[in-house]
C-alpha cells in the first residue's frame, strides 16, 4: 500500500509540474488525495447500438494513452459496465457504480433513455455525469450532468435556417418515428419556416419496417426542392439505396439530413448511393484541422477504425474531466468538479468549444458537409460553418 | 395508384417467401420454429458473402444460397432440433428463441452490427414504365421468383407423392410409418426446404428490409401475423395473407401515413376476428 501511495506521490508531481505551466495548472497540483479516481463507465458495448459504445470506450482509451492515467495526482481508473442500451440496466449499473464500487463521476450514456434513466442517480449522489445523448432536456433532470456532445435543436434548426437561406423553397421531411427523430423534425421545421420556407409534408416511418418505398412514392409526387431526413444511420442507407433504386437522385430532389444518419461510423459501409448527401453536424472525421488529423490518424492506428462523433465526444469528456481535476487540485467533490467545468473553453478535435457555464451544453459550431469520395473512401468534407451555436431549445 | 400497388404486391411476396417455411413446420409439423428468421438472416450473409466477397453473379448465387440454406436446416433439423420434435410447444418455443439470440450474437461477432447491402447488378437498378406504372426492375424479379415458389409449392404439396407422404405423416404419424412412409426421412426435407425458402427470401430480401444481426428479431412480428392471418398447413393460406398485408401495408402508409404503422395490425385484428383459424385453414 505504501509504495503505491508513494508511486501516486511521484506521478502526481511530476505531473504537477509538467501542468504548471499549463494555464489552469498553475496550482501546483498536490498529491492530497491519492486514492485513485473511479470512472464509472456505463455504455452500450453490446446490442444494436455497440458502435455508439465502442467509439466512446475507445475515444476514452485514446486520450487516457496520449495524457496519461494520472491526473492531479489521481490514478484515473475505468469502471467500464455494459447496459446493452437498455435503461433499467443503465439505472442498476449505474446505481452499483455508485454505491458499491463508490465511482467519483459518472461517463457514458450515448442514447436519450439511458441518460434520463440514470439522472436521478447523479443528482442524489451529486456525482458528475458525463453524458453523450442528444435530447435537450436531458440537462434539465440533474444538476450534476454534463453534455460534451451535441443537442438535437442545436443541429436541426441551424440546418433549417441554412436551407432557407440557400432559396431550397420546399421540403418533405422523413424521420424515423421516435424520440429523436421527432425532435429534428420539429425543430427544422420551425426554423426553416420562421426563415420562409414551406414544409409539404411530415412524414414519420416506423422504426421495425424499413420498406421506404410508400414514403419515397409519396415524396416523388409531392416533388419537393429538397428532402430533410433523420434516420438511425443503418436505416439511412436503406433509405438511400431506395432513393436511388426510384430513380429520385436524377430528379433532382436534394437530401438534406441530420449528421447522424452520415455517421463517420459507417459511412464508407453505405456505399456510393449517398455521394452528394448534405448534412449539418458539429464534428466531421475530416474536418481539416492539425489536431484533428492527428487525432484521426492515431485512433485509427489505436483501434483499426474510422473515429465518428461517439469517439470525438467522449474524447472531449475526458478532456473537460482532466482540466477539471486540475482546477479542483485532485478533489473529487462532485460540486466543485462540476463548477470547474462550467465555462470551461477549450481547442477540441472539431473546433473551437465552450462548456455554457447555465445550460453545461457545448456552445459550438455547426457545420454544412456533403459526402464526397477521396482517395477511394467516403467522407463528409465541411463547406460552410456556422459559429458558435448555443442549444436553442434552452434560450429563453 | 398503380405504383403503390406494385410496390405492395412486392413487399407481400417477399413476406410469403420469407413466413411460408414457418407456415409449413408450424402446421405441417407441428413444430414451432421462432428461429426461422435466422435462417433467412444467414441466406442473406451468404448473398453477402457470395456476391461482395468472391464475386459470384447474383442470378448465381441465388439457387446456391437456396442450396446451402436448406443443407443448413436440414443438418440443424438432424442435430438439434430432432431433440424437440417431441416435446412441448413452451419448450419449443424456449428452444428456438435461445437459438436466436446465439445467431444474433454469432453474426454480430463476425460480420459486424452494421447495416450490410449485396451489391446488385445494374441491370435490377433499372425502372421502367408499363402501363402508366412506374417499375423496378428488382421488385419485379421479386414478384417473379416468389411467384414461382409459391406456385411449385402448392403443386409440390397438392400433386406428387411427396407431398401426399408429407400430409400423410403429419396427420397420422403412427398409421403413416405402418404404411412404410420414412417419416423421420420427409420432415427433415420439408424442413431444409422451408429453411431454403426462408435464406432465398433473406437474400432477395435485403435490399428492401435490410440486413443486420437483429433480422430474426425485428421480422419475427412479421412472420408470425403472416402464419396467423393465412393459417398454417396449406400454401394458398399464408400467400393471400402477405399479399393482403404486404398491399395494406405500403398503400396504408402512402395514403395515411400517420396511421400507417398500424394498418398491418388492424388487417390481422379484422381477420383474427372473423376467422379466429387463419383465412384458409380448417376450422378445427
Amino acid at each position: 500500500m505504501r509504495n503505491i501511495t508513494r508511486a501516486g506521490v511521484a506521478l502526481g508531481a511530476a505531473l504537477g509540474a509538467a501542468a504548471a505551466v499549463l494555464p489552469g495548472g498553475a496550482a501546483l497540483s498536490q498529491a492530497q488525495d491519492a486514492k485513485p479516481f473511479k470512472l464509472g463507465v456505463v455504455l452500450p458495448m453490446t446490442g444494436p447500438f455497440q458502435s455508439h459504445g465502442k467509439q466512446i470506450h475507445a475515444g476514452m482509451q485514446l486520450y487516457i494513452q496520449q495524457n496519461g492515467d494520472t491526473v492531479a495526482g489521481r490514478k484515473i481508473e475505468l469502471l467500464l459496465r455494459d447496459d446493452a442500451g437498455v435503461a433499467d440496466q443503465t439505472r442498476r449499473l449505474s446505481q452499483e457504480a455508485v454505491v458499491r464500487d463508490k465511482v467519483d463521476a459518472l461517463f457514458g450514456y450515448g442514447l436519450t433513455p439511458l441518460a434520463m434513466a440514470a439522472a436521478p442517480i447523479s443528482a442524489q449522489a451529486k456525482v458528475p455525469q458525463i453524458i453523450y445523448a442528444a435530447t435537450s432536456s436531458i440537462t434539465e433532470k440533474s444538476p450534476y450532468i454534463v453534455r460534451t456532445s451535441h443537442t438535437l435543436p442545436q443541429v436541426a434548426s441551424v440546418l433549417g435556417q441554412w436551407a432557407a437561406k440557400q432559396g431550397v423553397k420546399t421540403f418533405v421531411s422523413l424521420v424515423s418515428d421516435y424520440g429523436p427523430g421527432i425532435d429534428s423534425e420539429t425543430w427544422f421545421v420551425k426554423d426553416y419556416e420562421a426563415n420562409g420556407g414551406k414544409v409539404l409534408d411530415k412524414l414519420r416511418v416506423p422504426l421495425a419496417s424499413p420498406d421506404f418505398a410508400p414514403f419515397l412514392q409519396r415524396i416523388a409526387d409531392l416533388k419537393p426542392d429538397a428532402i430533410f431526413s433523420f434516420l438511425p444511420s443503418g436505416v439511412g442507407a436503406i433509405m438511400m439505396r431506395q432513393f436511388v433504386e426510384r430513380g429520385l437522385d436524377k430528379s433532382g430532389i436534394r437530401v438534406i439530413v441530420m449528421g447522424d444518419v452520415v455517421n463517420d461510423d459507417s459511412l464508407n459501409s453505405m456505399g456510393d448511393v449517398v455521394l452528394g448527401v448534405t448534412s449539418a453536424a458539429v464534428y466531421s472525421a475530416a474536418h481539416p484541422s492539425p489536431k484533428n488529423k492527428a487525432f484521426v490518424a492515431s485512433f485509427e492506428k489505436a483501434f483499426n477504425m474510422r473515429p465518428d462523433f461517439m469517439a470525438a465526444f467522449a474524447f472531449d469528456g475526458m478532456h473537460a474531466l482532466y482540466e477539471a481535476l486540475k482546477k479542483t487540485n485532485g478533489s473529487s467533490d462532485g460540486t466543485k468538479l462540476v463548477e470547474a467545468m462550467k465555462g470551461m473553453s477549450w481547442e477540441s478535435v472539431r473546433g473551437p468549444v465552450t462548456i455554457d457555464p447555465d445550460t453545461r451544453d457545448l456552445i459550438q459550431d455547426v457545420y454544412m458537409r456533403k459526402v464526397e469520395k477521396r482517395d477511394g473512401q467516403l467522407w463528409n468534407i465541411e463547406f460552410d460553418k456556422i459559429p458558435a451555436v448555443k442549444d436553442p431549445a434552452k434560450q429563453k | 395508384m398503380m405504383t403503390i400497388l406494385f410496390d405492395g404486391i412486392a413487399y407481400g411476396m417477399l413476406l410469403f417467401l420469407l413466413g411460408c417455411g414457418l407456415s409449413v413446420t408450424l402446421g405441417l409439423m407441428n413444430l414451432i420454429n421462432l428461429a426461422h428468421g435466422s435462417f433467412a438472416m444467414g441466406g442473406g450473409y451468404l448473398a453477402v458473402i457470395a456476391v461482395n466477397r468472391w464475386g459470384v453473379p447474383f442470378f448465381v448465387s441465388l439457387p446456391l444460397i437456396f442450396v446451402a440454406t436448406a443443407a443448413l436446416g436440414a443438418l440443424l433439423d438432424r442435430t438439434l432440433y430432432v431433440h424437440v420434435y417431441e416435446k412441448s410447444h413452451f419448450d419449443q418455443v424456449m428452444f428456438s428463441i435461445g437459438l436466436v439470440f446465439m445467431s444474433v450474437a454469432l453474426v454480430s461477432y463476425f460480420a459486424g452490427h452494421e447495416q450490410v447491402f449485396v451489391d446488385l447488378p445494374a441491370s435490377l437498378r433499372e425502372r421502367f414504365d408499363l402501363f402508366g406504372m412506374q417499375i423496378g426492375a428488382y421488385r419485379l424479379l421479386i414478384i417473379l421468383v416468389c411467384g414461382a415458389m409459391a406456385v411449385a409449392l402448392h403443386m409440390m404439396l397438392k400433386k406428387t407423392r411427396f407431398g401426399s407422404q408429407l400430409r400423410a405423416s403429419v396427420d397420422d404419424r403412427r398409421v403413416a410409418e405402418g404404411l412404410g412412409i420414412r417419416v423421420r426421412l420427409i420432415f427433415v426435407v420439408a424442413f431444409a426446404i422451408g429453411s431454403g425458402l426462408a435464406g432465398l427470401g433473406g437474400a432477395l430480401g435485403a435490399e428492401i428490409l435490410g440486413l443486420d444481426p437483429s433480422f430474426p428479431l425485428k421480422y419475427m412480428v412479421y412472420f408470425l401475423i403472416v402464419v396467423a392471418v393465412g393459417g398454417t398447413g396449406t400454401i394458398t393460406g399464408p400467400f393471400v395473407a402477405s399479399l393482403l398485408l404486404g398491399v395494406a401495408d405500403v398503400a396504408g402508409k402512402y395514403y395515411v401515413p400517420a396511421a400507417g404503422a398500424f394498418i398491418i395490425y388492424v388487417v390481422m385484428l379484422l381477420t383474427l376476428v372473423l376467422r379466429p383459424q387463419g383465412l384458409f385453414a380448417r376450422a378445427r
